[in-house]
C-alpha cells in the first residue's frame, strides 16, 4: 500500500505545476484572451520565488514572490494585447522568448544555491485517515492551493454574477461591451491572475518539486499547460482531470522503463503526447457541447469604440 | 494613465512602413538604456547587434542559411492562420518532412542521380504535409482543437526522430554515436557560392514559396477563399465555401511548406539526420508569421530581422561577452516593440493621462 | 532599412577599429552547447576555461559562446571564432563534431580540440575524460552500500558514454556483490530537473536503495535525501542538495587540461590529430570527499582510485559477461579503447533492454 501511495503522491507532484498554470490559462482564454506565454511567466516566477527564498529565507515570501512575478510578466503582455490591441499569439510567444532569457539573467548568481523547500503542511487528524490522509491532507501548501484554485474558479465561473460577466465578454466581446461591461478591465484583472497563476505554478517547481534553480527548468511544462486547458474544454474539473492523467502517464512510462520492460524509451516518453490526443479525440466528438464551452472571440483582439 | 485607440477609417499607408522604424528606434533606446545599465557600452552592443553581422560577405550568408527554415515556415503558417486555422506544430512538421526526405540518401545511399534532390524535396513535403493532415483530419472528422493536436505531435515527432537518429538510421560506421550516414553529394542542396559562404538554395526555395504563395493569396479563387473564410465563416459557407477544404488546404500547405524546410535544412545545412534537426523553428516562425503581418511577402523581411537577432546575439557575445541570456532578452524587446508600433497602422493611439469618466455598468 | 544600417554601421565603425586594436593577446575560444550556468556539463566546461584564464593570465584571452545549438548553428559559431583571430577553438560537445571538421578544413592555422569524437584532422585533436573509473568506483561503494543489491540510474541519451557509465558502474558493484543488479531509467533529456525527480523517486518505489545518474540537475539527489537512501553526484560536487545522501561525486575537472592545452599552442607543441582521453591520473576527473560512508567502505574506495591512479588496475576488466551471458572479456584481459568508445552492449545484469 505504501508503495501505491507513494506513486500517487509522485504524480499528483508531477501534475500540481501543470494544474496550477492551467487553472490560471482557463480564466484568461475563458475572458476572451489567447495568452501563449505561460512557459514564460512560469520560468520568471520559479526564478523569483527561488531567489526571493534564499535572500529573505522563507520559501513563504518566495512563493509570494513568485506571484507577484507572474503577474507583473502578464502585465507586459496586457499592455501590448488589450491597450495596444497587439496580436495575441505573436506576444504570447515572445513573452516566452523574454521570460526564459530574464529568468537566466536573474538567476546566474543562483545556480548552484542550496533550495528551501517550502515544508509540507500536514492537516491535524485528516492527514491521519488511512489510505487518503497522507495523499490530500499531508501534502505541501501548493497542492492545496490547486485544489482551491480549481473549486474556487469553478464556482466563481458558474455560480456568480461576476464570472458570467468574464465569460460573457469571452463569448462576444462587442455584445457585452454594449451593456456596458468594461471589457479591457476584466480582461486585465484575467491577464493577470494568469500571470499569478503561472508564477505560483513556477513556485512549486523551485520550492517544492525539486527546490533549486536551473535554467530552462519549467522545460515545456507552459505548454503542457495551454493544451491542458484546450483539452478540458474550458472546464475547471476537467483541467485537473487532464493533469492528474498526463501525470500518471508520464510517471507509469518511467516505472514501466524501471520494471525493464523493453521498449524503447522515446516510445515510452511519447505516451503522455499521445494519450492526451486520443482521449481528447473521444471527449471533443460531440461538436455542440465543444462549441458550447469554447470562448467564441478567444484570441481577437477588443478596442472599445467612444 | 491610460492608453485609448481609436479605429483608423482606413489602414494607415504610412504608419505601414513607418512603424517597423519606430520600433527600431525604442528597441534601440531601450537597448541603450539596458546594456549601460549592465556596464556595456551600449553603442558597442547595439553596433554587434544589427551590424557587424552584415559586414562581412559569409555573415550575411550565415543570414540566409538562419532565415530560410523561418521565411519558408512562417509562409504557410501565414496562410494558416489567416484562414483561421490553428496549427501551432510547424515544428514536428519541420521534423517530419527532415525524417522522410532522408530516407532517400541513407536507404538508398547509391541511388545518385539529378532525381535525387527533387525526390528528397518532394519526400520531404509530403512528409510534413502528412504530419500536418492529421490535425486536420482530427479537426473535420472529431471536431478535436487542432492547436492541441498540432502541439502535441511535435513532441512526438522530436521523440520518433530520436529513436530513428540512435536506432535504425543510425550510420553503422558512425562510432553507435546519433546521426545517419553523410549524405551523398548529390543529396546535399547545393551552395550558392561555395567559396563565399555557405548560403545554399534553401533561401530561393523560401523566396520563391513565398512570391508563389502571395501571388495565390492576392489573384486566385483560393486566396480569396482563404481571406473570406478567415475574415468571416458565416460569409463563406453562405458563398459555397467549404470550411472543411480549407482545413485541409491549410494543414497540408503549411504542414507541406515545413516540411520543405525541414528537408532543406536537413540536406542543405547539415548534411545528414541528426538526433536534433532544429532549434525551434517552427515555434520562432510563428512570430515570423506574425511580424510579417500574415503576408507572405512580409514573412521574408521578418524572417531576415529574426535571423539577424539570433546573429547579433552572438556576435555581442563574443565580442563585448554579452551573456546570450541578454540576448535573447533583447530579442524579447525588440519584438514587443515590433509588434506594439502595428498598432499605429490600424489605430490612432492617445495618451489618456487624467482618469476618464466612469464607464456605466458591470464590473467583474 | 537599409539606409540606416549603413548610417549607423559608419558612426560606429570607428568604436568597433579601437576595440579590435586592444587584441594582441593569444586567444582562446569555446564553443558551448548548454549554458555557462547549468550547473552540469557546460559549467563544468566553463569552470575550467576561468581556471585555465587565471593560470595563464595576462597572456590569453579566453572568450566563450553558450547555447550553441548543434547543427548550422555550431558551424556559423564555430567559423565566426576561427575568423575573429582565435588561435585554438574547444567545442565541448560530441555533435559539434562534424561542424568542428568542416571549420577546421576552411582554417588550417587554427587549431581545433573536439571533446568526445572520434574524428580528427591535422589541426584537430580529440580530448575526453576516462569518466567510467569514477563509476566503477561508485559502483563499488554501491555494491557495499546497497542492502537491497540493487540501484537505479537515471540515463540521458543511449550514446557510448552513458553506456559505458552503466556498464562501469554495474561492474565495480559486481566486483564486491555478484548478484548485483541495475534498473536504469532513460528520461530523454540531459536537463529537466523535475523528470529526472520523477524517475529518482519511481526507482525508489521500486525497491532500488541508491541512484546514480549520467544527466545533469540535482534533482535526483533531492529526492534521495528526502527518502532517506544514497546517491552519487554528477559532474559537481552536490552535497549541498544531499548533505547526508551524496556518498560521493565524480567531478569534472577540464581545467589543467584546458590550460595544458592552450599553454601548447602558444609555444608551438600542440599537435593535431591526437585523440587524448586521460583519467583520473591526470586530473582530468576527479572524486569528492567520501561521505555518509562507514569507514571501511570509504577505505575500500580510496584503495580502488589509488590503484586506477597508479595503472594497477583498470576496471574494465575481464571477467565480464555480455548481458545475455556471452562472454565479452576472459579472465584477466582489458578491454581496449575502441571497443569502450563504441560501446552499445551492456554487461551482465542490467534489468534493461538497450535501445538499438
Amino acid at each position: 500500500m505504501d508503495i501505491a501511495q507513494n506513486i500517487l503522491l509522485t504524480i499528483m507532484t508531477a501534475a500540481t505545476p501543470l494544474l496550477i498554470a492551467a487553472i490560471g490559462e482557463l480564466v484568461v482564454e475563458r475572458s476572451g484572451v489567447l495568452n501563449l506565454g505561460v512557459e514564460g511567466m512560469m520560468v520568471i516566477g520559479a526564478v523569483c520565488g527561488f531567489a526571493a527564498t534564499i535572500l529573505s529565507g522563507s520559501p513563504w515570501i518566495g512563493m509570494l514572490a513568485a506571484i507577484v512575478a507572474g503577474a507583473v510578466a502578464s502585465l507586459l503582455f496586457g499592455v501590448l494585447t488589450l491597450s495596444l490591441a497587439a496580436n495575441q499569439v505573436a506576444t504570447g510567444l515572445s513573452l516566452t522568448l523574454l521570460g526564459l532569457g530574464l529568468s537566466g539573467m536573474i538567476g546566474e548568481s543562483f545556480v548552484g544555491s542550496a533550495g528551501i523547500k517550502l515544508a509540507s503542511l500536514d492537516i491535524p487528524v485528516l492527514s491521519d485517515i488511512p489510505l487518503i490522509g497522507r495523499l490530500i491532507f499531508g501534502q505541501d501548501p501548493i497542492f492545496y492551493m490547486s485544489l482551491i484554485l480549481t473549486g474556487g474558479v469553478a464556482w466563481f465561473l458558474f455560480r456568480t454574477r461576476a464570472g458570467l460577466t468574464l465569460r460573457a465578454i469571452g463569448d462576444n466581446h462587442a455584445s457585452a461591451h454594449a451593456l456596458g461591461i468594461n471589457v479591457l478591465k476584466i480582461r486585465y484583472l484575467a491577464v493577470m491572475f494568469g500571470g499569478a497563476c503561472a508564477g505560483l505554478a513556477g513556485a512549486h517547481l523551485s520550492l517544492v518539486y525539486t527546490p533549486q534553480w536551473v535554467e530552462n527548468m519549467t522545460a515545456g511544462r507552459g505548454w503542457i499547460a495551454l493544451a491542458l486547458v484546450v483539452f478540458a474544454s474550458w472546464r475547471p474539473w476537467r483541467v485537473l482531470g487532464g493533469a492528474y492523467l498526463f501525470g500518471a502517464v508520464s510517471i507509469g512510462q518511467l516505472h514501466a522503463q524501471a520494471l525493464g520492460i523493453g521498449i524503447p524509451s522515446q516510445f515510452l516518453s511519447a505516451l503522455p503526447y499521445v494519450a492526451t490526443i486520443v482521449v481528447l479525440v473521444i471527449i471533443s466528438r460531440d461538436r455542440r457541447l465543444t462549441l458550447m464551452n469554447t470562448p467564441a472571440s478567444l484570441g481577437q483582439a477588443f478596442v472599445p469604440d467612444r | 494613465m491610460r492608453i485609448e485607440l481609436q479605429k483608423r477609417p482606413t489602414p494607415s499607408a504610412l504608419y505601414a512602413v513607418l512603424s517597423p522604424f519606430i520600433a527600431l528606434g525604442l528597441t534601440l533606446i531601450a537597448g541603450a538604456i539596458m546594456f549601460t545599465i549592465l556596464g556595456k557600452n551600449p553603442v558597442d552592443a547595439l553596433y554587434s547587434f544589427f551590424i557587424e553581422p552584415l559586414t562581412e560577405v559569409w555573415s550575411i550568408h550565415e543570414l540566409t542559411v538562419k532565415a530560410a527554415p523561418l521565411i519558408l515556415i512562417a509562409v504557410g503558417l501565414s496562410v494558416c492562420y489567416r484562414s483561421n486555422n490553428w496549427n501551432i506544430g510547424a515544428e514536428g512538421q519541420f521534423i517530419m518532412g527532415g525524417i522522410l526526405g532522408s530516407l532517400v540518401p541513407i536507404l538508398m545511399p547509391g541511388f545518385q542521380s539529378w532525381l535525387t534532390l527533387p525526390l528528397m524535396l518532394l519526400l520531404g513535403m509530403a512528409g510534413g504535409a502528412a504530419w500536418g493532415a492529421i490535425p486536420a483530419f482530427l479537426k473535420t472528422r472529431f471536431n478535436t482543437n487542432e492547436i492541441l493536436v498540432s502541439l502535441m505531435l511535435v513532441y512526438t515527432a522530436q521523440l520518433f526522430l530520436d529513436w530513428l537518429a540512435r536506432g535504425v538510421l543510425r550510420d553503422p560506421n558512425g562510432n553507435n554515436f546519433p546521426g545517419s550516414i553523410r549524405f551523398p553529394s548529390a543529396a546535399q542542396l547545393p551552395e550558392i557560392m561555395p567559396s563565399q559562404g555557405s548560403a545554399h538554395y534553401g533561401i530561393f526555395l523560401a523566396i520563391i514559396a513565398a512570391v508563389i504563395i502571395w501571388f495565390m493569396l492576392s489573384f486566385t479563387l483560393n486566396g480569396f477563399q482563404v481571406r473570406v473564410l478567415g475574415a468571416n465563416p458565416r460569409a463563406g459557407r453562405f458563398a459555397g465555401f467549404s470550411q472543411t477544404r480549407m482545413t485541409y488546404f491549410a494543414f497540408l500547405l503549411s504542414g507541406g511548406l515545413a516540411g520543405l524546410a525541414g528537408i532543406a535544412e536537413v540536406s542543405g545545412a547539415i548534411g545528414q539526420l541528426r538526433e536534433t534537426i532544429s532549434p525551434g523553428y517552427g515555434f520562432t516562425a510563428i512570430i515570423v508569421a506574425f511580424l510579417g503581418r500574415l503576408s507572405p511577402l512580409g514573412a521574408i523581411a521578418a524572417g531576415f530581422m529574426l535571423a539577424l537577432t539570433y546573429l547579433g546575439g552572438e556576435a555581442a557575445q563574443m565580442t563585448l561577452g554579452i551573456s546570450d541570456k541578454v540576448g535573447r532578452v533583447f530579442q524579447g524587446l525588440l519584438l514587443f516593440f515590433v509588434l506594439g508600433c502595428d498598432t499605429l497602422i490600424n489605430y490612432q493611439v492617445r495618451l489618456v493621462l487624467r482618469k476618464a469618466a466612469p464607464a456605466a455598468g458591470g464590473q467583474g | 532599412m537599409r539606409k540606416i544600417v549603413f548610417a549607423l554601421a559608419a558612426t560606429l565603425a570607428v568604436t568597433a577599429v579601437t576595440s579590435a586594436l586592444a587584441e594582441d593577446k593569444y586567444k582562446a575560444c569555446f564553443i558551448y552547447v548548454g549554458s555557462k550556468t547549468d550547473g552540469g556539463w557546460t559549467q563544468a566546461h566553463e569552470v575550467g576555461r576561468e581556471y585555465a584564464q587565471e593560470k595563464l593570465g595576462d597572456k590569453v584571452e579566453t572568450v566563450a559562446l553558450e547555447n550553441v545549438p548543434e547543427g548550422p548553428d555550431a558551424e556559423r559559431a564555430i567559423e565566426r571564432f576561427a575568423r575573429s583571430g582565435c588561435g585554438i577553438i574547444f567545442t565541448t560537445s560530441f555533435g559539434f563534431m562534424d561542424p568542428t571538421l568542416a571549420v577546421a578544413a576552411k582554417f588550417p592555422d587554427v587549431k581545433f580540440e573536439h571533446a568526445t569524437g572520434y574524428k580528427t584532422a591535422p589541426n584537430v585533436t580529440t580530448y575526453n575524460s576516462r569518466f567510467y573509473e569514477g563509476r566503477y568506483i561508485i559502483g563499488q561503494i554501491a555494491g557495499k552500500m546497497s542492502k537491497t543489491g540493487v540501484a537505479g540510474y537515471i540515463a540521458s541519451f543511449p550514446i557510448p558514454e552513458v553506456v559505458m557509465g552503466i556498464n562501469g558502474f554495474l561492474h565495480g558493484a559486481r566486483s564486491v556483490n555478484p548478484d548485483f543488479k541495475l534498473k536504469v531509467v532513460w528520461v530523454n533529456s540531459w536537463f529537466d530537473a523535475g523528470k529526472e525527480a520523477d524517475a529518482a523517486k519511481a526507482l525508489i518505489d521500486q525497491g532500488v536503495d541508491i541512484i546514480t545518474q549520467h544527466t545533469d540537475s540535482t534533482g535526483p539527489m533531492q529526492v534521495a535525501e528526502e527518502r532517506g537512501i544514497k546517491a552519487f553526484g554528477q559532474a559537481f560536487d552536490q552535497i549541498k542538495a544531499g548533505p547526508t545522501a551524496q556518498l560521493t561525486a565524480i567531478e569534472d575537472t577540464w581545467g589543467p587540461y584546458y590550460e595544458k592545452q592552450i599553454a601548447a599552442a602558444m609555444d608551438g607543441t600542440w599537435k593535431g590529430g591526437q585523440s587524448s582521453w586521460d583519467g583520473l591520473k591526470d586530473g582530468i576527473l576527479s572524486m569528492a570527499p567520501y561521505t555518509n560512508m562507514p569507514d571501511d567502505v570509504k577505505a575500500m574506495a580510496e584503495a580502488t582510485e589509488a590503484a586506477i591512479i597508479d595503472g594497477s588496475l583498470h576496471p574494465f576488466t575481464g571477467p565480464i559477461n555480455k548481458q545475455d551471458g556471452s562472454v565479452w572479456l576472459k579472465e584477466g584481459e582489458v578491454s581496449d579503447d575502441g571497443t569502450l568508445l563504441g560501446m552499445n552492449f551492456y554487461i551482465e545484469g542490467v534489468d534493461d533492454k538497450l535501445p538499438q
